[in-house]
C-alpha cells in the first residue's frame, strides 16, 4: 500500500492518538511486566537450546537423522492405499477445534455468570446448543466412523 | 498494574420481535441439520421442504407483522449491532421473496430424476450418504456422468435445504449489520454455505467443484480484505460502529491515511460480493459451474446482500466524505458496465451470458448506491427486487432446455426453441426484454427510477455511459431472442423439458412479478422509500 508508507509518520501518530484516549499511559512501568517476559522467555529459550547438548545423553541410531523422531515413517511409497496416506483424522481435529473454541468461550461465560445471571445463562446454552447440533449431525451420519 | 476493573455486566436488551424473521430462518437452518440428521432418507426431501418453506413463510409472517407498528425511525438492538430500520425491513421482505422462490426451484426434482445434487462436491457418481468408498462409481467421459436411476428413486440429497437457510439467515444479518464486525461475521455465514452449494451439482461435476473452488478462493480473498478494511477504520475511528465512524470522519484532525485506506480494502469485498467490476472475475465462472437452481439464488439473494450492505456501509458511514471515494466509484460503475455489456456479446453459453449481464446490472446499480440521496437509495432497492425476481426466471427457463447430456446451455442448441415450445420461448423473450430494460417490464422502471435519481444528483455523464451501455447489452439479449424465432432447430438440438410444479411456479412467479413491477411499480417504490437507515 504506497499510502500507508508514504506517511508512516502520521498513521503512526493515529494509532498513538487512540492508544491515548484508551487510558494507556506512557510511563516506564506500564512497559515493565512485558520487557519482564520477553527477558524470561528468551532466557529460558537460550538456556534450553544450550543446556541440553551439554547435559543430554547421545545415542545415535537411525530414527535420528530422520526429519521427526516419531509420527509415520516418511517413505516414498506408504503402504496404505497406492502411495496415499489417509486423512480422516481431519473430521476429529474439526471437531477438537470446534470444542476448543467453545472452551475458551465457555471460561469468561464462567467468570461473568453472576452479574449477567438468567440472560446469560439462556445465551451461553443456545451457544452450546448451536454448536452441539452440527457434532449429532456429524455423529448420526457416520462420520465419526474410522473406516 | 494490569488490574481490569470488573465491572458489572448488565444485560443487554434485545428486541426479539424485531429480530423475529432472523431467527426463524436461522433456527429453522439448525433444525435441518438436525432433520438431515435423523429423518430417514426416503422422507427426508418432503420434510426438509416443507420445514425450509413453512419457516420462511412464518419469517416473512413475522416481518409482515412487524412492518405496521415498526418506529418509523427504525430500531437499533444487540447493543447497536443490528439496525432494523425501514430498508432493511424492505431488503428482509425481498431476501425472504425471492429465496422462497429459490427454494421452489431448488426443491425441483422431476426435471432432473433425484435431483440436481450430490451429498459432497467430492463424491464422484451418485452415491450415498456418508461417502464410503463402495458407493462410488467409476467416472465416465470428462466428467460428465449421468444420474443413477436407482439413486433418483430414493429420493434427491437435501443438504441443500439447510445450507440455503443459513445463507439466507447470513444474507438478512448482513444487510441489518450496524457495525462492521456484525457484517464481516454476517458476510462468512453467507459465504461459507453458497461455496459449498457452488460445488454440488449432479451433472457437469468437474465444471461445478472447479467453479466452488474459485469462489472459494476468490471469496476467501475478499474476505480477507473487508477484514484488512475493518482493522484499519478500527484504527482510525476506535470504534466499529458506521456512526463512530462517520462522526470521526466528519470532525478530527487524524490522518485520512487509514480512513480512505481503510475504507478501499472494505469497499473491495463488499464489490466482489456484489460481483461488480472489476471485480467480477468468479462470476462467469461460478454461475455456469453452479447447479442452476442454486446460480439462480446466487444471482438474485447475494446481489441483494451485498448491495443493501453496500448501500448502509455509504450512507451510514461515509457519507460525509463522499466527495473522496466517488470519483473511485465513477471508474468502478463505468469498468462493471463496459465489462458487463461487451464481453457478454462474445458468451456462446447462456449461462455465461446472463452472468455478463448481472455484471452489467451491478453497475447500473452503483450509479444509484452513489446518489446518497433518499430517491436514490429507494431506487436502488426497487432495482434489486425486480433485478432478482428476472434473473430467478431466467435462470429457471435455462434449466428447462436439456438433451441428452443435461442442461444445454450452448446457444447453438436454443435455434428455433420457438417452434418447439412457443411458451417458454416467449417466457424467456420477456425476461430477457426486463433484463435489457423494454417498457412495462420492471427492468425497466428500476433504470428509470435509478437513471432519474442519478440525474438528480448531477450524475449525468454516468447515466449518459450507462445508456450507452445498456443499448449495446441489448444487442445480446435481443440475439438469443433470433437465435429462437428465426433460426431452424438444429437436429438433434435441445428440448424444453415439461416442468414440474416446483419450476412452474418459480418461472411463473418471476414472470408475473416482473410484469407486476413494470406496470404498477407504486406500492413497491412506496415500501422502498418508507425511510432511511438507522444508526
Amino acid at each position: 500500500m504506497p499510502m500507508l508508507e508514504a506517511e508512516p509518520a502520521a498513521a503512526a501518530t493515529d494509532v498513538w492518538h487512540f492508544a491515548q484516549e484508551a487510558g494507556v499511559t506512557s510511563s516506564v512501568e506500564t512497559y515493565l511486566p512485558l520487557v519482564l517476559l520477553l527477558a524470561l522467555s528468551t532466557g529460558f529459550a537460550l538456556f534450553s537450546v544450550v543446556i541440553a547438548p551439554l547435559v543430554g545423553p547421545k545415542r545415535y541410531n537411525s530414527a535420528k537423522v530422520e526429519p521427526y523422531e516419531c509420527g509415520i515413517e516418511a517413505s516414498p511409497q506408504p503402504v496404505v492405499g497406492g502411495g496415499r496416506i489417509p486423512v480422516k483424522f481431519y473430521l476429529t481435529g474439526m471437531l477438537f477445534i470446534l470444542f476448543d473454541i467453545e472452551m475458551v468461550f465457555l471460561y469468561p461465560y464462567a467468570v461473568a455468570a453472576d452479574s449477567i445471571g438468567l440472560f446469560g445463562f439462556v445465551a451461553v446454552t443456545i451457544f452450546i446448543v448451536a454448536i452441539t447440533v452440527p457434532y449429532v449431525y456429524e455423529w448420526a451420519r457416520g462420520g465419526l466412523e474410522w473406516d | 498494574m494490569f488490574g481490569a476493573q470488573v465491572t458489572a455486566l448488565s444485560p443487554p436488551s434485545v428486541d426479539y420481535t424485531a429480530m423475529l424473521p432472523v431467527l426463524i430462518v436461522l433456527g429453522a437452518a439448525a433444525v435441518g441439520v438436525l432433520l438431515e440428521a435423523f429423518v430417514p432418507r426416503h422422507l427426508r426431501w418432503s420434510v426438509q421442504v416443507t420445514v425450509s418453506l413453512v419457516a420462511l413463510a412464518g419469517a416473512g409472517i413475522a416481518l409482515g407483522a412487524y412492518v405496521p407498528g415498526a418506529p418509523a425511525q427504525g430500531v437499533t438492538t444487540m447493543v447497536d449491532t443490528l439496525a432494523i430500520d425501514a430498508p432493511a425491513l424492505f431488503l428482509w421482505g425481498t431476501l425472504l421473496a425471492l429465496s422462497f422462490v429459490a427454494l421452489l426451484f431448488i426443491a425441483e426434482r422431476t426435471v432432473e430424476p433425484g435431483g440436481a445434487f450430490v451429498s459432497q462436491a467430492a463424491l464422484r457418481g451418485a452415491a450415498g450418504a456418508g461417502g464410503s468408498v463402495s458407493t462410488r462409481e467409476p467416472e465416465t467421459t470428462g466428467g460428465r456422468d449421468g444420474a443413477a436411476p436407482a439413486d433418483g428413486a430414493r429420493g434427491m440429497q437435501t443438504e441443500i435445504f439447510p445450507l440455503t437457510l443459513f445463507a439466507l439467515g447470513g444474507m438478512m444479518t448482513f444487510v441489518a449489520a450496524n457495525d462492521l464486525l456484525t457484517m464481516f461475521i454476517a458476510l462468512e455465514v453467507l459465504s461459507l454455505p453458497l461455496y459449498l452449494m457452488c460445488g454440488l451439482a449432479r451433472r457437469r461435476r468437474l465444471l461445478s467443484q472447479e467453479s466452488a473452488v474459485k469462489y472459494f478462493l476468490l471469496g476467501a480473498f475478499a474476505s480477507a480484505f473487508f477484514l484488512y478494511g475493518l482493522a484499519l477504520l478500527y484504527g482510525y475511528a476506535g470504534s466499529v460502529r458506521l456512526g463512530d465512524i462517520a462522526t470521526a470522519a466528519a470532525g478530527s484532525d487524524r490522518s485520512d491515511t487509514l480512513l480512505f485506506a481503510g475504507f478501499g480494502l472494505l469497499v473491495v469485498g463488499l464489490l466482489f460480493k456484489g460481483s461488480v467490476g472489476p471485480f467480477h472475475a468468479w462470476t462467469p465462472d461460478v454461475y455456469q459451474g453452479a447447479p442452476t437452481s442454486v446460480t439462480g439464488f446466487m444471482a438474485a439473494c447475494t446481489k441483494v446482500a451485498a448491495f443493501g450492505a453496500m448501500l448502509r456501509v455509504l450512507y451510514v458511514g461515509f457519507e460525509g466524505v463522499s466527495w473522496e471515494w466517488r470519483g473511485i466509484l465513477w471508474a468502478v460503475a463505468i469498468v462493471s458496465m463496459a465489462v458487463g455489456a461487451v464481453l457478454g456479446l462474445t458468451q456462446r453459453d447462456v449461462k455465461r451470458m446472463i452472468a455478463y449481464s448481472s455484471i452489467a446490472h451491478a453497475g447500473f446499480l452503483v450509479i444509484g448506491v452513489m446518489t446518497l440521496s433518499d430517491s436514490g437509495l429507494a431506487a436502488t432497492m426497487f432495482y434489486l427486487l425486480a433485478y432478482g425476481f428476472t434473473t430467478l426466471a431466467a435462470f429457471a427457463v435455462v434449466s428447462l432446455v436439456r438433451d441428452a447430456d443435461g442442461e444445454a446451455t450452448d446457444l447453438s442448441s436454443w435455434a428455433g426453441l420457438a417452434k418447439r415450445s412457443p411458451l417458454i420461448a416467449g417466457v424467456f423473450t420477456f425476461l430477457l426484454l426486463a433484463l435489457a430494460g423494454i417498457p412495462l417490464t420492471s427492468g425497466f422502471v428500476g433504470k428509470f427510477v435509478v437513471f432519474s435519481a442519478a440525474l438528480g444528483e448531477g450524475l449525468a455523464p454516468l447515466v449518459v455511459l450507462a445508456l450507452v451501455f445498456s443499448a449495446v447489452a441489448a444487442f445480446y439479449y435481443l440475439r438469443v431472442v433470433v437465435v429462437m424465432y428465426f433460426s431452424e432447430p438444429a437436429a438433434g438440438g435441445a428440448s424444453v423439458t415439461v416442468p414440474g410444479a416446483f419450476t412452474t411456479v418459480t418461472i411463473a412467479a418471476g414472470t408475473i412479478v416482473t410484469l407486476l413491477l413494470g406496470i404498477y411499480p407504486g406500492f413497491a417504490l412506496e415500501w422502498a422509500g418508507a425511510g432511511g437507515f438507522a444508526f
